[in-house]
């Protein structure tokens, strides 16, 4: 060991110099330290289990009818658990069981995976879609600006469910459908926070380097542009997949998106809608499961928005 | 001022086109045949034909869009519902004062409360009392408005139906109350058919407007209770929403300097916090305020459908289920220009709020 290292190392803080940090890691660390980001992450993390291990959860078959297959099944009945009290006599079905006689509880498990599918795929759709125009407006300025952002602007100026509405009427109902008109309501959003980010990017020197050496246009906007515009997309496309879920379930409700008999949570809420005094399990059930994963995906995002916020004053 | 003004509304109008255009073409892209839509699955080639003509379907589209634009504008008129066999106006002139009340009550309800949530949680900052808020809002803003109104109904209308809490699970006013409109308690003589009376019936449209005027205050109650679970289902969201943005900056305006200042000078700790901070807190709450305002109007469907409503949204709901698409379009339309002009209010009156704004 030669002398200028030992005398280095003799400094503490020298000598204990932790590894650099990446901007991801930092703000893993920080996402861990938020209670509220870790509930969400816990609640969804247990959606998910449930959305993959469907078929080993659900008891039975989700659209299976089991009226003269099982003994003294009972429309629309009360939960009934056995270890619980609930009389042998009885057929065990956790949840209850709906108007056509199916097992609720694997309704409501395979719900999940619908749910997360189509919050999933929704957002997907969007922000691929928002990324190109945001993107191309953002970084090619000018008319194409003007154009792609005007066309956002009036996408905006109709309320997301309205202008969802209006779409699957022309489309058609179906849950697939109910997914593209969700997308394109939120393309907009994605297309805007890109477009800024760009913007802000452009003008760094590291791009105009780029420009002066001659690399094409598009290399650029994809390789040296997007990777740095990225975050607050992370950030919008959490909360998003929570609001999607909530539209597309809302679009079932009325009627608009997955059609019966399909487990959709916002169909099992509408079609039970009339029974919420006689039996109102059938819709609290599937209400809360929508209300957990809006809110399982809400307090993530929020706490992503925190942690990837390089600016804000951690406490 | 005015030249501010006039540059938002400048702005607004190329999107109005644009909205226009959407819902043309919304109408255009429908699958089917609009004539046996409209005239039956047994009109005749030639029967079609004349009714393409006289509709103006027979031109090309950018003719059509002319003569659409001609219609909305000039002559406001938003077509002939195939289901109710009326001009889409006379029903938007019926069932749109029911809205307008709930889309006020729910933002009275969610800003009031808003508002003193979101100063109680800044002012008391990390304390259990501003955790259980935010607590509450992250709650509030993940129910759906349809499952809060089904839980609402649940609550207060069965669980609690023998307790003095207990509220009426639907429908806008008990038929039994009498509610004769105000023109005919004041004996007004009118034309049927005119503008005037137009605005007559759309006035008495306003339930709670009009047992007000009419002195008729046990409708006035009934349509008060009629009226709370609604407002709170669709209210619930942008109350929450409120809260966050209240707490978020009343926070920063309470750790600014001239707060500190009139602390010291020796201000009631209420002053500081309402007339110092609060005041220069509420710019951004003004703008979520008007911008919930356009999302209340489609909360509205959801929530109008749930409580039995027959306002735009169940309107719009039964025109969805029933394929009326005359009516989906000009609800779409109607919606869509509120919520234009809703915004462009917010931003004139953030000018007023915010000198350096308009200066700018």
């Amino acid at each position: 060991m030669t002398t200028a290292d030992t005398a280095l190392s003799s400094i503490p803080a020298l000598a204990k110099s932790k590894e650099p940090s990446s901007l991801y890691k930092d703000a893993l660390r920080h996402l861990m330290q938020k209670q509220s980001a870790i509930v969400g992450m816990v609640i969804l993390a247990i959606l998910t289990a449930v959305a993959i291990l469907a078929p080993l959860i659900a008891p039975f078959d989700p659209e299976l009818q089991l009226i003269g297959k099982e003994d003294g099944i009972k429309k629309r009945s009360a939960p009934c658990v056995h270890m619980l009290g609930c009389s042998t006599e009885l057929p065990q079905h956790v949840f209850g069981v709906d108007a056509n006689f199916r097992d609720f509880f694997s309704r409501v498990v395979y719900g999940a995976r619908l749910s997360l599918v189509v919050g999933f795929a929704s957002v997907t759709i969007a922000i691929i879609s928002g990324t190109i125009l945001g993107s191309v407006a953002g970084f090619l300025g000018g008319w194409v600006d003007n154009v792609i952002m005007r066309l956002m602007d009036v996408l905006l100026a109709f309320p997301a469910l309205i202008l969802a509405i209006a779409i699957v009427t022309v489309m058609g109902p179906g849950l697939i459908n109910a997914l593209i008109a969700i997308s394109i309501v939120t393309i907009p959003m994605y297309a805007r926070v890109i477009r800024s980010s760009v913007l802000t990017v452009k003008e760094q020197d590291y791009v105009l380097a780029g420009q002066s050496v001659g690399v094409p246009q598009f290399r650029i906007l994809y390789r040296d542009i997007l990777p740095n515009a990225i975050t607050p997309l992370i950030v919008q496309g959490t909360l998003g997949i929570g609001t999607a879920i909530v539209e597309v379930a809302a679009l079932s409700f009325l009627g608009l998106g997955a059609q019966p008999p399909t487990p959709e949570w916002g169909l099992m809420v509408s079609s039970e809608r009339n029974q919420i005094f006689t039996a109102p399990h059938l819709v609290l059930i599937p209400g809360i499961c929508i209300a957990l994963v809006v809110l399982g995906f809400n307090l993530l995002g929020d706490g992503l928005q925190d942690a990837l916020n390089p600016r804000l004053n951690r406490r | 001022m005015g030249q501010y003004i006039a540059r938002r509304a400048v702005l607004a109008i190329p999107v109005l086109i644009g909205i226009l255009f959407v819902t043309f073409a919304l109408a255009r892209l429908i699958p089917g045949d609009p004539c046996r839509a409209v005239l039956g699955e047994k009109a005749t080639d030639e029967i079609c034909d004349a009714f393409f003509k006289r509709v103006g379907l027979d031109q090309p589209i950018p003719v059509q869009f002319g003569i659409y634009l001609r219609q909305i504008v000039v002559e406001r008129d938003l077509g002939e519902s195939f289901r109710y066999g009326r001009p889409v106006m006379d029903i938007v002139v019926e069932r749109l004062p029911l809205t307008i009340e709930l889309a006020f009550s729910a933002m009275l309800f969610a800003t009031f409360l808003g508002i003193i949530f979101g100063v109680i949680s800044a002012y008391w900052h990390n304390s259990s009392i501003d955790v259980a808020t935010m607590v509450g809002a992250n709650l509030g803003v993940s129910v759906p408005v349809f499952v809060l109104g089904l839980v609402l109904q649940y609550i207060f209308a069965l669980l609690l139906r023998d307790t003095f809490l207990a509220l009426p699970p639907s429908g806008r006013i008990n038929p039994v109350i009498p509610n004769p409109p105000f023109y005919e308690v004041w004996g007004m003589q009118f034309e049927d058919g005119t503008s005037w009376a137009t605005f007559l019936h759309f006035l008495s449209n306003f339930v709670f407007f009009n047992t007000l005027v009419t002195l008729n205050f046990k409708a006035f109650w009934d349509a008060v209770q009629h009226m709370i679970l609604p407002a709170v289902a669709v209210g619930t969201i942008p109350l929450a929403i409120i809260a966050r943005i209240t707490r978020s900056s009343l926070l920063e305006v309470l750790s600014l300097d001239y707060i500190r200042t009139a602390r010291a000078k020796g201000l009631a700790e209420i002053g500081v916090v309402f007339r110092h901070g609060l005041n220069n807190a509420l710019l951004p709450v003004v703008t979520i305020v008007g911008l919930q305002l356009g999302y209340l109007l489609a909360g509205a469907i959801l929530t109008e459908t749930i409580f039995n409503l027959t306002g735009l949204g169940k309107t719009l709901f039964d025109a969805i289920t029933s394929r009326d698409y005359i009516i989906v379009q000009g609800f779409t339309l109607i919606v869509a220009v509120s919520f234009v002009f809703i915004n462009l209010l917010v931003d004139i009156s953030y000018a007023f709020l915010d000198p350096r704004i308009r200066l700018s």
